[in-house]
């Protein structure tokens, strides 16, 4: 101990009376200040629980694995910088199957016997809209990272919120403008035949018309086929820009069938990366994804001039260069999305720390403090970028990027406004009572 | 009333007193799983009535419990219909495609049978999908927290409170349960059991078998849509899942597991198995793995599924 420090033992003889009825007095008047019974019942050592409805299992299993891995280190990042209101955080984990069903049944797990502070997860969409009315028959508060527009149409209450990932409203809407001034106005989609599919038939359609430019066919693909040669001879030939958003295990199929029947010509490609998420882009059949184009939410590989704070939350969740796990580069990441949980998770503890949250009597004040948030800084902890947060809607909005492949890799090639992907809200949960 | 008779009567008793009882104690996560629990019952049990009694291995019957959830569902979202007329929209839907689809593959038996209803299901399972504009797919629906309302003489339910869904679905099974019991024993009960034994000395007897499976076929479909139409006002979602093979599967499972052709064999096929499921994930990351042991070691030592080894080795009486 250096000499010059003050012993933080307090003998006997340097406490008088004097002194002990001055505490005294100062800690009643602190008492009775507003907001200090508050402050000082959140002081508590009992650390905040969040049930995670986690893919472990089912068609989400890939995305469930670095979800649970992103989540697991913005925890602990967020702990060690001394957690939330003082304490620490939680975070108990349950199988949703990737099954709606069973997302309803792990929801009411998470009230009733983990009696958690709120529930957080997940990516499906099909999870999140049947498990939401669960959410609002418990009260208790959902944050969810699936970038289904479901939050912000209306249809489900006010304890969900989606405040880490863009919906894909936004994220259609915010390719357009780059697609027809760089790749081409007449458009031809390819899409699965069921709601993923449809909603980026109907928000793309307007939104490249808003643009100038027109979808000349679409080419819904029903949602078991496995062969789509068959299907390619209704692309129109004089189409620029084909826009696929094939997703599940046969798009390797998809895209090597594509290959096989435009050889080296044919229209540009624009894709989402949701299909290929957390596969190897130079796995066999992928070659003729070379010099095609992608949206992706984040960056996958490592880019020039990253920022210091991507660079940061890349080797705090164990990314590699090609975004892969560091431990093994054939476990290929889901980059795109997974940063919805840890951006997911600093919502929370800010929400958390705004309206000074001790427990769950206090959800419905940490559904209004996410609600009263709006601009939200880029750094350590929204890697992704900045966003702004629509409270009517529980929506947040935020900048994408737009990769094209290279030398079987992707490269950023354009950084789109949050501007570009904003919409007229169609609800208003803050209207909508407890 | 025979002695065996009277003690069906007294345990099928016992078994729904337990069962209102057990709203009363039950912690409320278990009393939540027990409300789903009975209402996947009555699935079970509308499924144990074509497989089980009748001898119809269906692949099929997701369709029917879709039939029910999508028949209510899809008319309280897109016509504002009240509980009661939605769940008869169920019911309906549920009997019409039974009928419809028992007609046409009534005429197979065996391995043609399965295949038939499993194709049959997943044309239904596709319809769904097809019709995204209605039915928004894969993703679902959500019913409106205020049209889940059930309206009686005098009072309003409100059926996303822990206590009614659980005393709704327990009326539902109910009803089921006592409509078995009495079935299987009537006439018509001992006619199906005896197809299932024995087709050919049943039409040389003079029974027009084809009939008795119709109708069998239809009223197991109208129960496994009331199970479904119950979920949807339960449960507030309704989604093209609940019409994929798996939930053709999963009664097929539920039955053999507590024992075909046993009235309470369904409840504890689907208790079995969603606790199994519960606990195990719980547990560790590979839970399917100890599902499968349990399934393995359930299949070993009760063969005839829990009640049906029961009733084989030491209650005879057992129904």
């Amino acid at each position: 101990m250096s000499k010059n420090r003050k012993p933080n033992i307090i003998t006997s003889n340097g406490l008088t009376r004097r002194a002990t009825l001055k505490g005294m007095a100062a800690s009643a008047g602190l008492m009775a200040a507003p907001g200090f019974v508050r402050y000082a019942q959140a002081q508590t050592s009992e650390p905040i629980r969040i049930g995670f409805q986690c893919h472990r299992t089912g068609i989400g299993a890939a995305y469930g694995r670095w979800y649970e891995r992103v989540t697991n280190v913005a925890a602990r990042v967020i702990n060690e910088a001394g957690g939330i209101n003082g304490r620490s955080l939680e975070i108990i984990i349950e199988d949703d199957g990737t099954d709606a069903a069973r997302g309803s049944e792990v929801l009411e797990k998470f009230a009733n016997q983990h009696k958690v502070d709120l529930v957080y997860g997940t990516l499906f969409s099909h999870v999140v809209v049947g498990s939401a009315p669960m959410a609002g028959e418990l009260k208790i508060p959902y944050y969810v990272v699936s970038e289904g527009y479901h939050v912000a149409s209306g249809q489900m209450n006010r304890y969900c919120v989606q405040p880490g990932i863009t919906d894909v409203k936004a994220q259609v809407r915010s390719m357009a403008p780059w697609i027809a001034e760089n790749l081409g106005k007449r458009v031809t989609l390819i899409y699965p035949d069921y709601a993923f599919g449809h909603d980026h038939r109907d928000f793309f359609g307007p939104a490249i018309e808003a643009q100038g430019g027109e979808v000349i066919a679409q080419v819904p693909i029903p949602p078991t086929e496995t062969s789509f040669t068959r299907y390619f001879p209704q692309i129109p030939s004089d189409t620029d820009v084909i826009y696929h958003v094939m997703v599940g295990p046969a798009v390797l199929t998809f895209v090597k069938e594509m290959g096989e029947f435009f050889g080296t010509g044919g229209p540009q490609l624009f894709g989402f990366i949701d299909s290929l998420e957390a596969v190897d882009l130079n796995s066999p059949g992928l070659e003729f994804l070379e010099g095609s184009h992608f949206w992706e939410g984040m960056a996958r590989y490592v880019q020039p001039e990253m920022p210091d704070y991507e660079i940061a939350y890349r080797e705090a969740v164990g990314l590699d260069e090609s975004g892969a796990s560091v431990n093994d580069p054939k476990d290929v990441s889901t980059a795109a999305h997974m940063f919805g949980c840890w951006e997911t998770l600093y919502v929370i503890k800010r929400s958390m720390e705004a309206c000074g949250y001790r427990g769950p009597q206090d959800r419905t004040s940490l559904i209004e403090a996410t609600e009263a948030m709006t601009e939200m800084d880029a750094g350590p902890e929204h890697p992704q970028g900045r966003k702004v947060f629509n409270g009517k809607i529980h929506q947040v909005f935020g900048e994408q990027s737009i990769s094209q492949v290279r030398d079987g890799k992707l490269e950023v090639v354009h950084r789109t406004s949050i501007e570009d992907g904003l919409y007229e809200p169609e609800a208003d949960y803050t209207t909508m009572s407890f | 009333m025979t002695r065996a008779g009277a003690r069906n009567l007294l345990l099928h008793g016992a078994v729904l007193v337990l069962l209102f009882a057990l709203n009363f104690v039950l912690p409320e996560y278990h009393r939540g799983i027990l409300s789903r629990v009975m209402v996947l019952a009555v699935f079970a049990m509308g499924y144990n009535l074509a497989f089980g009694y009748t001898g119809l291995l269906s692949l099929g019957h997701a369709m029917f419990f879709a039939a029910g959830l999508y028949g209510a569902g899809l008319t309280i979202y897109h016509l504002g219909w009240s509980v009661w007329p939605a769940f008869g929209a169920g019911l309906l839907a549920g009997g019409v495609v039974a009928a419809a689809i028992g007609f046409l593959a009534l005429r197979t038996t065996g391995v043609a049978f399965m295949i038939v209803t499993l194709m049959f299901a997943q044309v239904f399972y596709l319809g769904t999908l097809y019709f995204t504009t209605y039915t928004r797919g894969e993703e679902g629906l959500i019913l409106p927290q205020a049209s889940r309302k059930l309206e009686l003489p005098g009072a309003e339910l409100i059926l996303t409170d822990p206590a009614v869904r659980y005393m709704t679905a327990l009326t539902l099974f109910a009803a089921v349960l006592v409509g078995i019991f009495l079935l299987v024993r009537s006439s018509f009960g001992r006619a199906l059991v005896a197809i299932r034994e024995n087709e050919e000395r049943m039409r040389m007897l003079g029974y027009d078998v084809f009939a008795n499976k119709l109708l069998a076929m239809i009223v197991s479909g109208v129960i496994c849509a009331a199970a479904g139409a119950a979920y949807a006002v339960l449960f507030g979602y309704v989604g093209s899942g609940f019409a994929a093979i798996q939930y053709s599967i999963l009664p097929l499972l539920w039955v053999l597991l507590g024992g075909a052709a046993t009235t309470l064999g369904p409840l504890i096929g689907t208790l079995f198995m969603f606790y199994v499921i519960d606990i195990a994930s719980g547990l560790t990351r590979a839970h399917l793995l100890v599902v499968g042991i349990a399934l393995i070691l359930v299949v070993l030592y009760f063969p005839k599924g829990i009640a049906g080894t029961i009733r084989e080795r030491w209650l005879r009486w057992l129904q």
